[in-house]
């Protein structure tokens, strides 16, 4: 699905990415943890292709083509989602239409039919129960005056809308209390598929048992230094990001 | 600056004419040292020799704003008999000033003295149309005013009058367009008295062409109870300037003023209202709102005033401008002055880009950059397309946004 082969990446002139290698495969969830400053929320800019990284090295394949060589729109309609850490309120763009402008411009550039008005409709309706959402919600502003909660859920919604191959989350449950974290897992749950996989960005072990990981991996310094089973999570939690320190000065 | 041009036969009242005549003797065009034009300048207007020439246009079909209304056309100014209507609908009676027998025309309420562009309009008026609805008239029909500039160096100096009789409803349209127009320039004047619970509806729509000028002065008093509502709808023209002033002399008015201006190129647009407050009871609300593109510069000028004893006036007045790119530029200037001291006013002003990180947030989901740009300035501009009831004016101007800015906004 993906292919991240030593990936440097900088912002102004400041190096945060440092080589980092990461392989997803269909089918697969795979957790990223660190701590904080370690590169997380740029690996997640980065593949979304936000401007204001300079990647100095490395490559990113997408399914077999060039990830870094797209503009962000093309990056989405290839079927990459970006679920944001920070949603951001858009004042007077109402949710379900900029959805459905997303959804027919993806299909356009996909060489196939708009969906029709009825079928998005009842798409909005089956995909926001998925999440909890209230439709009144779905059809208000771009998460103006939401919750931190509906905002959160607002992206999986919208995840569920477009089924992108590969979703990145990147600290969706940060904020989150325990009733939307289960509603937003079970959103993403459920989308899981032998087609598409996760990239799940946390700085807690608590999503882990709800979003369970096939790989865990430790992203410290722009580098992943540490990957294993969902286990690891647990001993992250336990033991904290001290003892993989000490481990790489060793 | 005026060399060719013959002065006016529309039967005006003689001491007008001489007020018009002494104020262009005595005055020259406003320099950017007077506080009321600081940021436009016109004196590009006195270094062009300019005639008022009579043209036709071929064609309506771009400037037919409403197809079912009582249509008006005007060319450099001049009443076109064969592209107006024949019929006019009960309740309203409409002439050509040209028309108008001596004393048909009532009094300016204009200001003419050291008001050169009013002085301009009366002493080479060349024509104008006079609209009187009867009173308790409901008019259905809207009455729609196209002006069209065409030619090198035409000057139009054109009047509206209108009087909406007590307890009247109708809505005016005014379209002003240019077809193959160079350097022409349109200089307006309306006079509308809104009578005792009257409601009047102006909606204007200005669509010229980049090296074309407009100056329009509206003089509006609304009697008691009243409702006037004016949008003005900026999309084309080189330089623009929009002067309305509307004095309140009722009580218990509502007065609503709402601009939508999006320019690019090199336009400048600027927007100068007054709302005159004199009596006590009475809403006024001011929304305007502007896109400006490439090296466009708009400037807005609102001025309530609230006299002394006007008490429970409620008045509020709102400006937002995105800037599209680092060239252009705003200036934005909402007034208050309130001597009354149980009233209920606000201003206020906002000048951006558009949120990047919005931007960002909207490609992330799959829309081209266009797209997104586009859905957050219609999202931006919608707030005042959303006062416009007349589904025809807001269609014609969906219409313009698409030709003109390739944005679809429906």
């Amino acid at each position: 699905m993906i292919t991240i082969k030593n990936l440097h990446a900088s912002i102004n002139g400041k190096e945060i990415l440092k080589g980092l290698d990461l392989t997803v495969n269909a089918g697969e969830v795979h957790a990223i943890m660190g701590p904080n400053g370690a590169g997380k929320s740029t690996l997640a800019s980065v593949l979304a292709g936000r401007e204001d990284y300079e990647i100095t090295e490395g490559s990113v394949d997408f399914d077999g083509t060039d990830l870094l060589d797209m503009d962000t729109e093309d990056r989405a309609r290839e079927g990459l989602f970006l679920a944001f850490q920070y949603p951001v309120e858009i004042p007077g763009v109402s949710n379900i239409n900029f959805l459905r402008t997303a959804i027919n411009e993806i299909r356009e550039y996909k060489g196939e039919e708009a969906m029709s008005a009825k079928e998005f409709m009842a798409t909005v309706r089956e995909k926001s129960a998925l999440v909890e959402l209230d439709p009144k919600l779905a059809s208000r502003s771009v998460n103006e005056g939401f919750s931190g909660g509906e905002k959160k859920r607002n992206e999986i919604f919208q995840m569920a809308m477009l089924e992108p191959k590969l979703s990145i989350l990147d600290e969706t449950d940060s904020g989150l209390d325990i009733d939307a974290l289960r509603i937003v897992a079970n959103g993403v749950n459920t989308l899981k598929g032998d087609d598409n996989a996760s990239i799940v960005i946390t700085h807690y072990q608590r999503l882990l048992d709800y979003i369970v990981p096939d790989f865990v991996h430790v992203l410290y310094d722009g580098k992943i230094v540490k990957s294993g089973p969902k286990e690891l999570a647990l001993e992250l939690e336990e033991k904290g990001y001290d003892w993989i320190k000490e481990e790489m000065t060793l | 600056m005026l060399e060719g041009l013959t002065p006016t036969t529309i039967l005006l009242d003689e001491k007008e004419l001489n007020s018009a005549q002494d104020t262009l003797a005595k005055n020259q065009l406003p320099t950017t040292r007077m506080e009321a034009w600081k940021y436009t300048r016109v004196a590009k207007l006195g270094k062009t020799n300019y005639t008022s020439s009579e043209e036709t246009v071929v064609s309506m079909d771009a400037y037919r704003i409403a197809a079912d209304a009582t249509t008006f056309v005007f060319v450099n100014g001049h009443f076109s008999e064969e592209l107006s209507s024949d019929e006019i609908p009960a309740g309203v009676s409409i002439s050509p000033l040209s028309a108008c027998m001596e004393g048909e025309i009532a009094s300016t309420n204009l200001v003419l003295e050291g008001e050169i562009f009013n002085a301009l309009n009366t002493a080479f008026l060349t024509d104008g149309i006079l609209i009187d609805i009867e009173a308790k008239a409901t008019v259905e029909k809207p009455v729609q005013i196209i002006h069209v500039l065409k030619g090198e160096a035409t000057l139009s100096n054109f009047k509206t009058i209108i009087n909406a009789g007590d307890f009247s409803k109708a809505g005016v349209i005014q379209g002003f367009f240019a077809e193959d127009a160079d350097k022409a320039f349109a200089n307006v004047t309306s006079e509308i008295s809104v009578g005792t619970n009257a409601f009047l509806t102006i909606d204007k729509i200005q669509y010229e062409a980049e090296n074309t000028s407009h100056i329009s002065t509206e003089q509006v008093s609304q009697e008691n109870d009243s409702t006037f509502t004016i949008n003005t709808i900026t999309l084309n023209g080189g330089l623009v300037r929009n002067n309305l002033n509307i004095e309140v002399i009722g009580e218990n008015c509502e007065t609503n003023l709402n601009g939508a201006y999006l320019l690019k190129g090199k336009q400048h647009v600027d927007n100068h209202s007054v709302v005159d407050h004199k009596v006590p009871n009475c809403n006024s609300n001011e929304l305007y709102k502007g896109v400006i593109d490439d090296k466009g510069t708009a400037v807005f000028n609102g001025k309530v005033f609230v006299r002394p004893d006007a008490q429970k006036i409620n008045a509020f007045q709102s400006n937002g401008n995105v800037l599209m790119t680092d060239d252009a530029s705003v200036n934005s200037k909402p007034e208050l002055e309130i001597y009354a001291d149980d009233v209920k006013c606000s201003h206020g002003s906002t000048t951006g880009q558009l949120d990047e990180e919005a931007v960002f947030y909207l490609r992330a989901r799959g829309l081209s950059e266009k797209s997104a740009r586009k859905l957050m300035v219609s999202a931006f501009i919608g707030d005042v397309l959303d006062k416009i009831e007349n589904e025809d004016v807001l269609n014609f101007t969906h219409g313009l946004l698409k030709d003109r800015f390739g944005w679809d906004f429906e």
